[in-house]
């Protein structure tokens, strides 16, 4: 259990919040043009943006953080795939709040209701 | 590919308000049947540090808390408006020993209540905030998890099936 505790620190090291990279209009429109359109460039996704491509960086750079995409160069250019693990991860925690909550309430029936 | 950034579940107990409202206010009862036990009352503005003990209201539950027993815990309250609103802040799945979850933000926790008939109280607990927690320690949390998975199933069939043959 400890070793596994261990090895899992180690491996995840990346500590930007997801939930935060995808609070802004921008990033969430980049999100969904990658999810549509598969792998695209910072000309491409920047084309039809309405915003430069210096910003389109930036916020590109969150969303890498956060480990939701991933860059690979292509050429001269920087082409970024989007990461759906990070998108399940992020779920599957809720998940597992949520579902600890559910226990949580019934051990408050049983309290209060007998 | 959204993802959800609050939980909020809705329950509707048989018991009346007062009695629910003092379940989850009076830190003394809430430590009995959450599984913690803190060191002094419920009050705005104040933190109330606690550590995890077993669950006296449920034996299965109990046993999976054992391990944890003891891991420090704290719950800064925010609001309580009588009868009605309880929301304090906390740090959500902090069981893992030996790590400090002080600097880390913490979430909203807020618990609704309502009468909805003399004797029956409808109750909604909302969590939010999960934005602010880093995705690090997101996945760490679920990893920890992992091996109270099969428990948890079971909890549920359990409850699902007690349900179903009306007990």
């Amino acid at each position: 259990m400890a070793q596994r505790r261990a090895s899992s620190a180690r491996v995840l090291t990346g500590s930007a919040p997801v939930f935060a990279a995808l609070g802004d209009e921008t990033r969430l429109q980049v999100v969904s043009r990658l999810c549509n359109e598969g792998p695209l460039s910072i000309v491409r996704l920047a084309s039809n943006a309405g915003v430069s491509r210096q910003a389109v960086t930036k916020h590109l750079r969150v969303l890498e953080d956060a480990g939701l995409v991933r860059s690979s160069k292509e050429g001269r250019e920087n082409v970024y795939t989007l990461q759906p693990r990070a998108f399940v991860e992020a779920k599957r925690w809720l998940d597992t709040i949520s579902l600890e909550w559910d226990h949580t309430l019934e051990r408050l029936r049983a309290f209060v209701e007998d | 590919m959204s993802v959800p950034d609050k939980i909020q579940k809705e329950i509707t107990l048989r018991a009346p308000l007062a009695r629910v409202w003092s379940a989850i206010t009076d830190s003394k009862q809430f430590g009995t049947w959450f599984g913690c036990a803190l060191d002094g009352p419920f009050l705005p503005g104040k933190k109330a540090n606690g550590t995890i003990q077993p669950t006296k209201v449920d034996a299965e539950v109990a046993k999976l808390q054992e391990p944890h027993a003891g891991t420090p815990f704290e719950i800064v309250v925010e609001r309580i408006e009588p009868m009605s609103l309880f929301a304090f802040h906390w740090h959500p799945y902090a069981l893992e020993p030996g790590m400090s979850y002080e600097t880390e933000p913490m979430t909203l926790v807020t618990f609704e209540l309502r009468e909805v008939e003399p004797g029956t109280t409808h109750l909604k607990i909302t969590e939010s905030g999960f934005e602010r927690v880093p995705l690090e320690r997101r996945a760490r949390a679920f990893t920890e998890n992992e091996g109270g998975w099969t428990h948890q199933t079971h909890m549920i069939e359990k409850y699902v099936y007690g349900a179903a043959s009306g007990q």
